[in-house]
Parts: C-alpha cells; structure tokens; sequence
C-alpha cells in the first residue's frame, strides 16, 4: 500500500490512457505522408509478383548462408551467454556488459564489425552472437533464478558449487534452455537476413535489389522459401540436430572479400579510429585537449544525440500504440473460443507469417512503395509486433478456464477474456516497448531520422569515433526504457506475468502469481 | 404439470472415467432439491449436466466463482443478463453503466448484502464477497431454475440462511449441490444422496434427520 503524498496509483485503465494520450500528443510531430507517385500501382505489382513466385530465381547459397551464420551466432552467443549466466545474479560488472551487449542491435554490430572483419562470416557471426550473448546471459539467469530448487535444497552439506549445479540445476532446467536456444534460432534467421541489405551475402542481399528493381515474382520466391525454413524449424533444428548443422555450416562458410589483414584492422579500428578526434591529436595531460574533447561530446549530443533521440521515442510511441490496438484486435483469431477448430488454425498460420516476416524488411519494402516518411516504419513495426501479442494473447485465452454459464462473441470478448487478459497484455506491451525502441533507432539506416540515421552518417563517412559515440547514446535511452518499463510493470504489478515468446511459458512461472483468478478445472462432461 | 427437468437413466463422465451412472431423476417447477454426497460423489457433474440440458430455463452458480477479477462487482453481476440485451448495449453499459442497471444491479446486491461494494473490483472481494457476487449474477439472471454448487460455502451460518432465502425468493425451481448437511435439510423440501455417481436416496427432507445421513459421510467433518 502505497502512502498518502507518494504518486497516484498506478491502474490498468490509468495506464494505458497516459500511454495512448502520449501518443496522440505526438503524433502531429511525425511525417505520416505518402509521397510516392503511383502506390496504389506499385501495390498491385507487388501483389501481382507475390502470387506468382519465379522459383527459378532462388539463390541457393544465399539461403545456405543465411542458416549458417544464424547457426554458429547462436551457438558462440549461447555458450557465451551459457557462462555469463552463471555469474549474473554475483557481479555487476556481468549485468552490465549483458545490458550492453544486447542493447546494441545485430545491424549496428555489423556496420562496427565490418570496419574490422570486412564482409566476412566473420562479421556476420559476431554480429549475432554479441548481442545474443548478452540476451541468452539475461534470459538464461532468469530461468536458473525460477527454477524448482528444491532438488538443489537437499543436496548434502558441502557439494561443491559445480557439483550442485551438474547434477540439481542445470538437469532440472536443461529442456528449458533447449527449447528457449532453438526458439533464438527462429529470430537469428530474421536476423540474418536482415543483415544482408547491408551487404552480407545472405537472403536479404537479393531481397534488396529484387525489391529496388522492382522484381516482386523473385523475391516472393525467395521469401517464401525463407517461411518455409522458420515454418520447419521444429523439424530440422532439434537438441541433436544442432552439433551437426554447426559443423556444416563452418563447412559451408563463403569466403571472406578481402578487407586486409584483420589484426591490422584492429589495431587501426582500437588504436585510432574509435579513439575521439580530440584525443587523437592533443596531449592527454593538457588541459585544453580535453575542453575540445567536452565540447565534441556536447556537440554531438546537442546536434545528433538529442533531435535522433526524439524521433526515435516518437516513431516508438506511435508504433506501440498502434501494435497494442493490432493485438487486441486480432487475437481473437487465434482463439479457438471465437473461431472454433479449423479458424484459429487459419488466424496461426497467418500472425505466424507477419511474425516471421522481418521487421526491418518490410520497413524497406513499405519505403519503396510509400515514398519516405515514418508511416512504413509505423506499419512494419506495429503489424509484427501486433501479430506477436494477438498470437500470445490468443493462446492465452484458449487456456483460461471459462465458467460453464460464460458469455459468447463479442459479449465473451468485452466483459470476459479482455478484461481478464488485460493485465497480461499490458505486461507484453511494455516489455515489447524496449524491443520497439531498439528497432525504431535502427530504422534511421533507412532515412527516417532516428538515432540509426546518425550511426549510418557517421560510419558511412568513417567518423567511428562519433558512431560510437551515438552508440553509448541508443544504449543509454534503450537501458533507461527497459528500466522504466520494469518500474511500470512492479508499479502495476504485472512484473511476474511471462513476456517472452518462446515455447514453454507453462514450466518456468512456478513462482509467478497466475494471471488470472485460478479456477477450478471442470471439463466439458461427456454425456 | 410438466416436470421442470427429467433425467433418464443419464451417465456421464470424463474422457473415459465415468462419473454418473444410470441417473433417473425428474424435478417438478417449484421444487426446493438439496444434493448432498461425499466429495467426488458426482454433485458438480451432476449439476454441470443439468446446466447443459436446460441452458434456456437455468441460471448456474458454479463453485469456484469464477469472476472476471479486472471488472466491477455490477459488471459482474450485470454479466447474469447479458443475453437479454444487444451487444451494442452491453457495450455501452460496460463503458457508462445505465441508471436503470445500476438500480437493478444495486437492487440483487442488496439482497445479499453487498451493495457497498457496487463499483469495487471483483479481484478486491474476499472469497465470501466474491461468492455473493456470483450468487447476485444468477438472482439477476432471474431465470426459473436455479442450480446451485455449494453456493454458500465460504458464508458463515447466519449469512449462508439468508443468502440461501432469498435465492430461493428468486427462482421458482431450487437444487443446490451441498455438503452441509444440517443446511441442506432446513432449506430444502426433498433431498437426493449421491453415492458414488448413483443416486442411493431420494426422500423429503422431512422424512430424513440428520442422525440417518450422517452414516454416508464418514470420515467428513460436518
């Protein structure tokens, strides 16, 4: 109970209404226009090409590629994280770099990456594992920090920690760990991918000349073939598939274009293109180098920093809402209370193909279509994660006990399920907020002027030393969101309700309170 | 007059496991029916089946009150009457509840003592309070039958008394699944004995004492 004097209580209803007032508040800032000549034309090519897909245009090795970085990303990031994990929850120092890491998008890695390793494997498989290894350390402490520990309490007196871990820890969460790793190769794909329009040799490189030059029938194709592979995930990447498709994948790696000597690069890329331009020259012990130094920083926060930071909070704010009005639209489609058998399998089968459809992807592809401004960055990213929370919120509701008198149709929607999953949705909207954030601040590669617009400048005319700097900003605005969104979710106290997408949300909320009122479980009777 | 609900030789049972056998039963309008039995004896299922044959004429008070915890105690109960208005209404009312709902609403709350509690949320109440909800959705719903499972169970002794009067004001047809015996007898004309998913007895409860019940519910604190 909070004290009389102290912040007005936060409700479900007072929530959502400053998040959505914040919203249209803003919205008369962003550029919404269609500035493209002929969309509607445009339109019609696009969908004209996606219902006749040219397979003889699929480039094998690209997809080949795309599943091999994703491979060995998420085998360095997930034993890199595997470790991290163990110390997460003793050291600080651990948090932090975790936090680091995985705030920094795959796409920012790759175009820091790139200035050491080229348009290597290399950069692309770094570009994955470094900040999935911050995600896996995080996500990994948290399924060890909810884990049954009582096998762990009657262990005998003085078990080593290791032993403790081998045989009361990890084997009580090991399928766990599983099923979350395989999930991460599902977004590594996306990821991937995505990395090919800045120019690594996987799916995306194609999909970016194919949608520039307007040849919708190949990369219908070559998209479709990608759904395929994120369809039959299950089938071909399992526990022990994985060992056997790292190997080959290192195989199968393509060679890397020549970019110099690596250890040359880095000794270029640390020694002095990160290092500030004021520092470079200036001697570290006068006093005048660092007052250029302060206003090199003060400068670059006033003049990038601060208006991309904006736009990007902006774009994220619309996007948001937007995403939760999506949400809630949709996930009675995936409800088999409201669509029955064969119709929630329809709705699946259509959120699971936005949902796997990247993000960033689309944004590029709206933009052809559109003609520049932050509309198609609003659309990409409010229909992705829109299909998200509908698909989970769906599920959800398939599993709440309803009362054998329930209501049905729009009476069932409006007074039983909304309101009951309400909290439940409102604790995926936040966390997805910090994950729109990071993917709003990318879309600055595209034009929009968010932070990313001012990454690309930077490293495009190889000022590193401000990108990295701009870099520390999109870290600190996106740790400040993540903070303030699990501040909301203790205010609203929504914090113990699941909001990852991954398999098995059941095992791991043993100690989360139920988000619903538990009900008894009365079956249908069969008469 | 014609039975308000018949029975004939009904089994029933889940995925496999069969609960009811060979059910005979047949209640006539105005009929106050208290069924008692062990836990497990099939009371619930029973009552379930009953709610299933007779969706049109029963109002159902299911055990675990089973409130949406987010919505007001009137949603809640005005939750009992929503088939009986247009979506478009229940809408309006969910956003700006009429007048005449909230006097209606106010009104079944009253009767069972909670009508301080008219815009608290539903996941506030103690179990007590929520049973008394549920109890006032089903007076709202005002339908002929009503079937209750254990509906005053959380209730002490004094307020189960009066909740149980003035459910039966309501309804022209009563059967409540209980487990209290000296209750069910004081408020019922005709009591049926689950044993094992088959009715063992079936007798006005004026011909029953409580000392010849008591023998099928060893082991049971009564």
């Amino acid at each position: 109970m909070r004290k009389a004097g102290s912040l007005p209580r936060l409700t479900y209803g007072s929530a959502t209404r400053i998040f959505l007032l914040a919203a249209i508040l803003v919205l008369p800032l962003a550029d919404l226009s269609i500035s493209a000549v002929h969309p509607g034309a445009e339109f019609k090519r696009l969908l004209l090409g996606i219902l006749s897909p040219s397979f003889a245009a699929i480039e094998l090795w690209s997809v080949v590629w795309t599943v091999a970085f994703a491979v060995l990303g998420v085998v360095v990031g997930g034993t890199a994280g595997l470790v991290l994990a163990l110390f997460f929850d003793r050291s600080r120092l651990v948090r932090l770099t975790a936090a680091s890491l995985r705030s920094v998008h795959e796409l920012f890695w790759a175009l820091f990456l790139m200035q050491i390793t080229g348009l290597s494997p290399a950069t692309a498989i770094l570009a994955i594992a470094l900040p999935y290894a911050g995600i896996f350390a995080k996500v990994f402490a948290e399924i060890f920090e909810e884990a049954d520990k009582s096998a762990e309490n009657v262990l005998p007196y003085r078990t080593t920690a290791i032993s403790r871990f081998a045989f009361a820890r990890f084997p009580v969460v090991a399928q766990q760990l599983k099923t979350y790793t395989l999930y991460r190769l599902e977004c590594a794909m996306r990821s991937t991918l995505v990395l090919g329009f800045v120019g690594l040799p996987t799916i995306g490189f194609h999909l970016e000349s194919y949608f520039k030059e307007a040849h919708y029938a190949e990369a219908a194709a070559l998209l479709l073939c990608f759904y395929v592979l994120i369809g039959t995930r299950r089938l071909w990447a399992r526990p022990w598939t994985v060992p056997l498709l790292a190997v080959a994948s290192l195989f199968l790696l393509p060679e890397a274009s020549g970019n110099g000597s690596a250890w040359r690069n880095i000794a270029r890329f640390f020694g002095h293109d990160i290092i500030p331009v004021p520092l470079r020259s200036g001697s570290l012990s006068h006093g005048d180098t660092w007052a250029a130094f302060g206003s090199w920083v003060w400068r670059i926060t006033v003049q990038q920093i601060g208006p991309g930071t904006v736009e990007t909070l902006i774009l994220a704010q619309i996007a948001l809402i937007a995403a939760g009005a999506i949400a809630l639209l949709v996930y009675p489609m995936v409800s088999r209370r409201f669509l029955g058998q064969v119709g929630h399998y329809l709705g699946r089968a259509m959120l699971v193909v936005v949902r796997s459809t990247p993000e960033y992807m689309l944004a590029y592809l709206l933009l052809q279509l559109m003609g520049p401004s932050m509309l198609p960055a609003i659309i990409a990213l409010s229909l992705h994660n829109g299909a998200i929370i509908g698909y989970l919120l769906g599920r959800q509701a398939d599993q709440l006990t309803l009362r054998a008198d329930a209501p049905t149709g729009a009476n069932l929607y409006f007074y039983q399920t909304t309101p009951t999953l309400y909290g439940q949705f409102l604790a995926y909207m936040l966390y997805r907020w910090e994950l729109i954030l990071r993917e709003s601040a990318i879309f600055g590669i595209l034009g929009i002027k968010t932070l990313g617009y001012y990454v690309d400048a930077a490293i495009s005319e190889l000022r590193i030393d401000t990108a990295a700097l701009l870099l520390v900003g999109v870290a600190v605005l996106s740790m400040t969101v993540d903070a303030f969104s699990r501040h909301l979710r203790r205010r609203l106290r929504i914090e113990g309700l699941p909001v990852r997408l991954s398999a098995d949300h059941g095992a791991n909320s043993a100690r989360s309170p139920a988000p619903y009122p538990a009900a008894a479980q009365v079956q249908e009777p069969v008469v | 007059m014609a039975a308000a609900i018949t029975l004939e030789g009904l089994s029933a049972g889940y995925q496999g496991a069969p609960v009811l056998h060979d059910i005979t039963l047949s209640v006539e309008p105005g009929e106050r029916v208290a069924i008692i039995g062990r836990s497990g004896a099939g009371k619930s299922t029973l009552l379930n089946t009953i709610y299933r044959r007779y969706p049109q004429y029963a109002a159902l008070i299911p055990q675990a009150s089973s409130l949406v915890a987010n919505l007001s105690v009137f949603h809640n109960v005005f939750m009992g009457c929503l088939d009986r208005h247009s979506t478009l209404y229940n809408l309006r009312t969910l956003i700006r509840p009429p007048t005449a709902e909230l006097a209606a609403v106010g009104g079944v709350l009253e009767a069972v003592g909670l009508k301080e509690k008219l815009f608290a949320k539903a996941g506030e109440l103690s179990g007590g309070q929520q049973q008394r909800t549920s109890v006032a959705r089903a007076m709202l719903n005002g339908r002929p039958i009503v079937l209750g499972d254990e509906p005053v169970s959380a209730l002490d002794r004094v307020q189960a008394r009066e909740v149980l009067r003035v459910l039966c004001e309501r309804h022209e047809t009563k059967i409540f699944a209980m487990h209290d015996i000296r209750l069910a007898l004081e408020h019922s004309d005709r009591i049926i004995l689950l044993e094992r998913g088959r009715i063992l007895l079936d007798e006005p409860s004026s011909h029953l004492s409580y000392a010849r019940l008591l023998p099928h519910f060893e082991g049971e604190l009564q």
